[in-house]
């Protein structure tokens, strides 16, 4: 078990450090990000009453078309460096290489959201931020890189890559957002905490479920 | 395994007989729905093609699910072919139910569209298995295309029933039609309507059956003709 961490603890390094040198996943996402903030606002703005209103869809969405760059780098950089066989031929858990890339994804893309949510804090001239409302956007970007990074692996074998990544991954995304969505409006209006209790469940039960289900199919998925 | 041809003539037979009793049944035999407004009441006999139709497809995608973790465990072909072709069949069956329901929800609803969630997430499990397809095209190489297509498939079936779930959740204006008695939303169908909703479900059933048993010795036709192609250099 120790040594199993430590295998996913090095991977994660591995990747953080490649991303502190270059920069390049992390500028792309941020400046990504605040594009899509901008297009939002400018496509309510006139529309809309209260630009309040369209606060959790604008931030769900955002995080979710940032967030899928991000996935789309963590096995492309691998595959086309030709590290994916040096990866593979180590003698470790495969699924110790999959958390360690998944938990890599995770951080990035929780990065981009500690950027991303002062700044619409910001733009949208509301403190919309509680302590449930970050427990369960953290929650759903868990399930968000579960699930991404498994697509992320299985896409770089196919022709289209990251073409084809958004098309697999946010159709089995979609109670996530739902459930992400819906629990936001809820604490913009003052729900508490056991009012959104079911959203959570759910939000839950699909991170516990495909963290089993990659867990089971990763090493289907990198065999060569 | 595939069942010789006359074996699967047979199920063919069966199946169109099924298939012509069940249109007997479903306009002819079945009774109006008293329930429902006298102006809807021809339409709403588009339950019995609706409900068996979202069944079937159900039961295909189950199918597919089983199949591809079966192709996962034991590597033979035979479970991919099987996985295809019922992931084929649960979309003609999808489109199917997603179309009779919205030729429903015109009379009864007013509007062939709604964003009634359930309306909405069949469509999103309609999705989901083009993706499928669309991964398996873009994959040459056969093995890896069945393996990595099995993984898919397990994902998106257990995404399923979480939007089902979601569903329930999020307002609804679909009918439930099997559910506890004290549902207000309940849709009850009368004696006579449950014996010709029960035969067109069964209909379905051998429909299912008879499509899956050509469309997977189908499968093996390809593949055959893949492997003379491969002899032959083609």
């Amino acid at each position: 078990m120790k040594h199993y961490l430590q295998v996913v603890w090095v991977i994660l390094w591995k990747d953080l450090r490649i991303e502190l040198r270059s920069k390049d996943v992390f500028t792309s996402m941020a400046v990504f990000a605040v594009l899509a903030v901008m297009i939002f606002n400018f496509a309510f703005e006139l529309r809309v009453p209260d630009k309040t209103v369209v606060i959790p869809g604008v931030l769900w969405v955002t995080v979710t078309f940032s967030g899928i760059l991000g996935l789309g780098r963590a096995f492309i950089s691998e595959k086309d460096r030709g590290s994916m066989a040096g990866l593979l031929l180590a003698p470790v858990d495969r699924s110790a290489i999959y958390f360690g890339k998944m938990l890599a994804s995770l951080v990035f893309i929780l990065v981009v959201e500690a950027f991303l949510l002062p700044l619409m804090v910001v733009f949208f001239n509301t403190n919309f931020l509680s302590l449930p409302l970050l427990l369960i956007l953290f929650l759903g970007t868990l399930g968000f890189a579960v699930v991404g990074s498994i697509f992320s692996a299985l896409a770089v074998n196919t022709r289209t890559r990251e073409i084809l990544l958004p098309v697999l991954l946010f159709p089995i995304m979609l109670p996530v957002l739902m459930a992400g969505i819906r629990a936001t409006i809820g604490f913009m209006e003052g729900d508490t905490l056991a009012d959104m209790m079911k959203w959570f469940r759910l939000i839950f039960f699909f991170d516990i479920l495909y963290v089993v289900v990659a867990y089971l199919t990763f090493d289907y998925v990198v065999e060569e | 395994m595939t069942l010789s041809r006359s074996l699967l003539r047979i199920l063919n037979v069966i199946a169109l007989i099924g298939m012509l009793l069940a249109v007997y049944m479903a306009l002819i035999q079945a009774p109006d729905a008293v329930n429902v407004d006298p102006s809807i009441r021809p339409a709403q006999r588009i339950i019995y093609f609706h409900v068996p139709s979202a069944w079937s497809s159900m039961l295909a995608f189950l199918v597919a699910f089983v199949s591809s973790i079966l192709y996962l465990v034991t590597k033979h072909i035979r479970w991919d072919i099987w996985a295809r072709s019922a992931s084929e069949l649960g979309i003609a069956f999808t489109i199917a139910a997603v179309i009779s329901g919205s030729l429903w929800a015109k009379p009864a609803w007013n509007t062939y569209w709604t964003w009634d969630p359930r309306l909405t997430t069949y469509t999103i499990v309609l999705l989901l298995y083009i993706a499928y397809f669309m991964l398996r095209g873009a994959i040459d190489e056969p093995s890896r295309r069945a393996r990595l297509a099995a993984v898919y498939g397990i994902f998106a079936f257990l995404s399923v029933p979480l939007t089902f779930m979601s569903i329930r959740w999020w307002n609804t204006i679909h009918p439930v039609i099997v559910d506890a008695p004290s549902n207000e939303n309940k849709f009850g169908l009368g004696p006579n309507m449950l014996q010709a909703f029960g035969v067109t479900n069964l209909a379905f059933l051998l429909l299912f059956v008879a499509l899956l048993a050509n469309r997977i010795s189908l499968g093996w036709a390809e593949e055959r003709l893949e492997a003379l192609k491969d002899r032959l250099h083609f």
